[in-house]
C-alpha cells in the first residue's frame, strides 16, 4: 500500500470540508462539513496507524475517540441550532449577526 | 499500483466526489444521504487498510447514529424540502479560494514527503480487528476511554438543557405568573327565583343565584 494516495484523499477531503464550513449557510449544513473534516482526520489517524505498526493501536483508538466526539459535538450543535431557530425562526448563519458590532440591523431584519 | 491501492483509490474518488455534492447540492436532504455515501466509503477504505473495527464502528455511529440526527435537525427546523437557492452564503468565491489553497498545501506537502512511503498491507491484517482494538483499549487507553464516557454524559446533559423548554432561566421567570393570576370564578349555577313584577303577578324565571331579577 503506497501512503500516498489515502493520504491525498484525506486531504481533499478535509478541502471540501473547509470549502463547506465557509461556504454553507445553513447551520445543520455547515455541521455535516464538519464531519467531512473530522472523517478525513480519522482516515489519516488510520492509515498512519497500520504503516508505523503501532502497537499500542493509538491511532485506530484516537479515531474511536473522534469518533465519540463528533457524536457528541452534533448532538450539542443540533440542540444549539434548535435553540436558535426556536428563538429566531431561521439556521442561516448569515443573519445570525447579533455579535457582530455594526450589523445590529442585520440580526433585527 | 497494488489491488490495495486501485481500491482505495477508486473508494477515494466515491467519497470525495460525495462529499463535493454535500457541499454543493441545493437539497439539504441530499446532502444528508450523500454524506451516507461518503461515509461509507470511508467505513469501506478502512477495510481495505485491515482497520476492520474502526470499519464497523464508522458504519454504526457515522451512517446509523449521526446522520440520522442530522436528518432529524434538518425535519426539525423546517428546512425547504425540495430545491432551494439560498443554501450558500455570498463568500462563495472566498470559500473557494480558501478550500484551493488548503488543498494544494497539504497535497503538496504530503506529495513531497510520502512520496515513496510504503508498507506491506498484509503483515498488518491482525492490526484492527477486534480483539486488538478491545485489548488496548482497556488496557493502555483505559484512562482517557473513561474520561470520555464523563464527557459523553456531560454533551447529553447539555444537549437535554439546551432543548427542553420548561427548564432553564427563561421558565422560572415565566412559571410564577400564572399562578398570581386571579381565577375566573365559576357561573353560579341555574335556581328558579321569584320575579317580582309591577302587577302584582309574580313570574318564575331561571336566573343566576347572585344575579339580580
Amino acid at each position: 500500500m503506497h501512503l500516498i494516495y489515502p493520504v491525498v484523499i484525506a486531504a481533499l477531503l478535509f478541502s471540501v470540508g473547509v470549502y463547506g464550513v465557509l461556504a454553507r449557510r445553513n447551520a445543520i449544513l455547515v455541521l455535516m462539513s464538519v464531519e467531512l473534516m473530522l472523517n478525513a482526520v480519522n482516515l489519516n489517524l488510520v492509515v498512519f496507524d497500520m504503516r508505523w505498526a503501532d502497537r499500542l493501536h493509538g491511532g485506530q483508538v484516537l479515531t474511536l475517540f473522534v469518533i465519540v466526539l463528533a457524536a457528541a459535538e452534533v448532538g450539542l450543535g443540533l440542540a444549539l441550532v434548535l435553540l436558535i431557530y426556536r428563538n429566531r425562526r431561521t439556521v442561516d448563519v448569515d443573519r445570525l449577526r447579533t455579535l457582530g458590532e455594526h450589523e445590529q440591523e442585520g440580526a433585527r431584519q | 499500483m497494488t489491488a490495495a491501492d486501485i481500491v482505495i483509490v477508486a473508494l477515494g474518488v466515491v467519497a470525495v466526489g460525495a462529499g463535493v455534492l454535500v457541499v454543493s447540492t441545493r437539497q439539504l436532504v441530499h446532502a444528508a444521504l450523500w454524506l451516507v455515501v461518503s461515509f461509507g466509503a470511508l467505513a469501506a477504505s478502512y477495510v481495505v487498510l485491515a482497520a476492520e473495527f474502526v470499519a464497523w464502528v464508522q458504519v454504526l455511529i457515522y451512517i446509523g447514529a449521526i446522520v440520522v440526527l442530522l436528518l432529524f435537525g434538518i425535519m426539525l427546523t423546517r428546512a425547504p424540502i425540495g430545491r432551494s437557492d439560498d443554501l450558500d452564503s455570498g463568500n462563495r468565491i472566498v470559500a473557494l479560494v480558501v478550500a484551493a489553497a488548503t488543498a494544494a498545501v497539504l497535497v503538496t506537502t504530503l506529495a513531497r514527503g510520502f512520496r515513496d512511503a510504503y508498507f506491506p498491507l498484509k503483515a498488518r491484517v491482525g492490526n484492527g480487528s477486534t480483539g486488538a482494538i478491545g485489548a488496548s483499549l482497556f488496557r493502555t487507553w483505559v484512562l482517557p476511554f473513561e474520561a470520555l464516557s464523563v464527557l459523553l454524559l456531560a454533551a447529553l446533559v447539555g444537549a437535554i438543557v439546551l432543548s427542553r423548554s420548561d427548564i432553564g432561566p427563561e421558565a422560572a421567570e415565566e412559571d410564577p405568573e400564572p399562578r398570581e393570576r386571579p381565577r375566573p370564578r365559576p357561573a353560579a349555577p341555574l335556581v328558579r327565583r321569584r320575579k317580582r313584577n309591577t302587577d302584582d303577578e309574580d313570574t318564575i324565571v331561571l336566573a343566576r343565584i347572585d344575579e339580580d331579577v
